[in-house]
């Protein structure tokens, strides 16, 4: 979710050379008008589902153009809807489509899953605003003293932590790139392990519960949110002890690119790094601890659970002393804008996928994905490559409520569990966010990186732990019982 | 002209930052709510029907103010290499296009429903509680209606862009994940 851009963020990329970009959206765009007009029968065969297939080649279309989506979708969806719906004889205004988007937009402000949204967003700006992450990471710095890689490990545990708590992917990296690339630099570390660890650490927050992405999901595919949470618990703390094991191994086998801090840095005390343990790490930890518990234990929803949650975080946050009335009101400022995009792109995908399953859209595609005959495994590899390539032009919002309900109605067919699905989705969506052209997260740490620190660079050490992602998913899928046994134990 | 627009973004912003403070209301009545359960037990009615009316209310009443601030995700890979005559000139378009038609037929739609459940006075269905509903649904019409007046400032924006080559200033507040403010937060941080 990163609705403001910034300058910085926009100079850095206008580095990259953009004669290519433009030529190959041209193409692009070409390429799916073409194949739209290919497709398309003589006007006296257009039937519905054809209406429905140029609507998702208009859509990918506007997307490419660059209008706001949630308006695209919402268009679309009325001025389809009205053909598909238009009966002879029927007035001007009486067609259905009216009723069709009023209740699909009262069915999302009334949808009760998606109330902890905007808690979950609110809790995780009083986080960030109120710079708790600095604490953090010393805490876990000094905890980690002389392991290999102290200082990138230390990274990419707080980022775990944090992103546990906050979920806003470019305010954790744009804070540990200021706070931890400079003494990390200065340490003598690699410049790409540095960049790296904090651009992927940073990127946790999507899959470790409570994440966003995974409320969405459940809302979409009718999953139950609190499974999906107990699902993706294990696979995020695996993803995160790879990327820790990885950076102790590089640390270890060449200990040139993360030699170890002076030991006047190391010999702190140990009482002394237990109370700043106690008064850093061990408050947000037993927060996220609390919501996520009682999720889990069926004690609250997560709507009560989010909520308790902000409370706890504007707590936290007073008693730091780090909560002034201004940073409070930039939180609740920024919570009602994401809301308010993450909703609205709800109000238009509902409609949109109302429309498009009016015109039996649906039916061509299913169809169609059927024909090729596929087996189970060669499905769900096609179906996450697909989500791969979406998630270098698209931000994951729009796959999830745009692409992702695509696959959905094709999930049963292949004998394919939705909240396993899902897991691989999330950690398939990090991705999306690490590689180029639109890798947020390098952006966002270029913007704040010193003038040396090249963009190439950061890709290249991005480029480690997108491979770990990938090796994370094959995993997954190897053993599910990584996603399925927590789930299995705790509501068999 | 400028005067005009600056005018409709700062209609959108307060009545967005007016919504904006329902996150805290709801925070508060949900916390209220588990707080009667778990200690008095005393579960309340009402608190549900008042979390989704104030979550309802919060996205609906916004949408003007995240679009004031563009705050509305685009899939904008291409758009941002444009030159900004090209992109207003694609812009102005697909407003007329999408955005005139999308919203304008969600203001109409949006009047017959509160009519409707304004003549009977109608009250929440899913709990006993009796909350009236009925001024719920007016957000609609409205969320729609400030949507549509941000619109048009979007559009006569496009017009200048179209005219000069350059965007026309906007309104500002906070930016998630604003270098400039996060650096000011981690550097006072550490003076003090």
């Amino acid at each position: 979710m990163t609705p403001g851009r910034t300058d910085a963020l926009v100079s850095a990329i206008k580095r990259i050379n953009f004669l290519d970009v433009r030529t190959v959206g041209v193409i692009l765009l070409a390429l799916v008008i073409l194949l739209n007009v290919m497709l398309l029968p003589p006007p006296a065969q257009i039937t519905n589902q054809h209406l429905g297939m140029v609507m998702l080649g208009l859509i990918v279309i506007a997307i490419l153009l660059g209008f706001p989506i949630a308006f695209t979708l919402m268009g679309l969806g009325m001025l389809f809807g009205y053909f598909a719906f238009h009966r002879p004889g029927m007035g001007l205004t009486d067609n259905p489509v009216f009723d069709q988007m009023v209740l699909r937009t009262f069915g999302v402000m009334t949808a009760d899953v998606i109330i902890s949204v905007p808690l979950f967003i609110f809790m995780g700006y009083i986080v960030e605003r109120s710079n708790i992450i600095d604490r953090l990471f010393r805490a876990m710095q000094l905890a980690m003293g002389g392991t290999p890689g102290s200082l990138a490990v230390a990274t990419i545990a707080t980022c775990a932590v944090f992103a546990a708590a906050t979920g806003i992917i470019g305010a954790v990296v744009t804070l540990m790139g200021l706070l931890v690339l400079q003494p990390m630099l200065k340490a003598g570390y690699d410049t790409r392990l540095a960049t790296g660890s904090i651009a992927a650490g940073g990127c946790l927050g999507i899959l470790i519960p409570p994440s966003v992405m995974l409320i969405l999901y459940g809302a979409t595919a009718g999953v139950s949110v609190v499974q999906l949470y107990a699902a993706a618990m294990m696979p995020g703390l695996m993803l995160a002890m790879m990327y820790i094991g990885y950076v102790m191994a590089r640390a270890m086998l060449r200990p040139e690119q993360a030699p170890r801090l002076p030991l006047e840095e190391r010999n702190v005390p140990t009482w002394q790094v237990i109370k700043l343990l106690a008064t850093s790490v061990l408050p947000l930890a037993l927060l996220i601890l609390a919501v996520l518990g009682s999720i889990l234990a069926g004690v609250a929803t997560p709507t009560e659970a989010a909520a308790l949650g902000a409370l706890g975080a504007c707590v936290l946050a007073l008693s730091y002393r780090k909560l002034s009335w201004l940073r409070f009101k930039e939180s609740v400022f920024l919570t009602a804008r994401t809301t308010s995009m993450v909703c609205w792109l709800l109000v238009g995908s509902w409609l949109f996928s109302s429309t498009f399953a009016v015109l039996g859209g649906q039916h061509i595609i299913e169809s169609w994905v059927l024909s090729f005959d596929l087996s189970p495994v060669q499905f769900l590899i096609l179906s996450q490559i697909i989500i791969f390539l979406l998630g270098w032009p698209l931000e994951w919002t729009v796959i999830i409520v745009i692409f992702v309900p695509i696959f959905l109605p094709l999930l049963a067919h292949f004998g394919v569990d939705p909240l396993f699905f899902g897991i691989l989705v999330a950690l398939n969506l990090q991705t999306a966010f690490l590689s180029p052209p639109v890798a947020m997260a390098a952006f966002y740490l270029k913007g704040v990186a010193p003038p040396h620190v090249r963009l190439g660079q950061i890709f290249l050490g991005i480029m480690p732990f997108v491979m770990l992602i990938i090796v994370a998913m094959v995993l997954i899928y190897v053993f599910p019982q990584i996603v399925l046994w927590l789930p299995s134990v705790l509501y068999s | 002209m400028d005067r005009y627009l600056f005018w409709i973004d700062r209609v959108s912003a307060f009545s967005g930052k007016a919504v904006a403070w329902a996150i805290v209301a709801l925070t508060g009545v949900v916390c209220y709510d588990v707080g009667m359960r778990y200690l008095v037990n005393q579960p309340t009615q009402w608190a549900f029907d008042w979390s989704y009316i104030l979550y309802g209310t919060l996205f609906m009443v916004a949408g003007a103010y995240t679009l004031s601030r563009d705050g509305h995700v685009r899939g904008d890979l291409w758009y941002r290499a444009l030159q900004p005559r090209t992109q207003a000139g694609i812009d102005l378009a697909l407003y007329v296009l999408f955005f005139l038609p999308g919203i304008t037929a969600l203001i109409y739609a949006g009047i017959e429903f509160t009519k409707t459940s304004w003549a009977i006075r109608e009250v929440s269905s899913v709990t006993a509680s009796g909350t009236p509903i009925y001024p719920f649904k007016l957000m609609i019409p409205v969320a729609g209606a400030l949507l549509l007046l941000q619109g048009f400032a979007e559009m006569a924006r496009c017009i200048l862009c179209l005219r000069t080559g350059e965007w026309p200033r906007r309104l500002h507040d906070v930016e998630e994940a604003d270098i400039e403010q996060i650096r000011a937060l981690v550097q006072g941080e550490k003076k003090s």
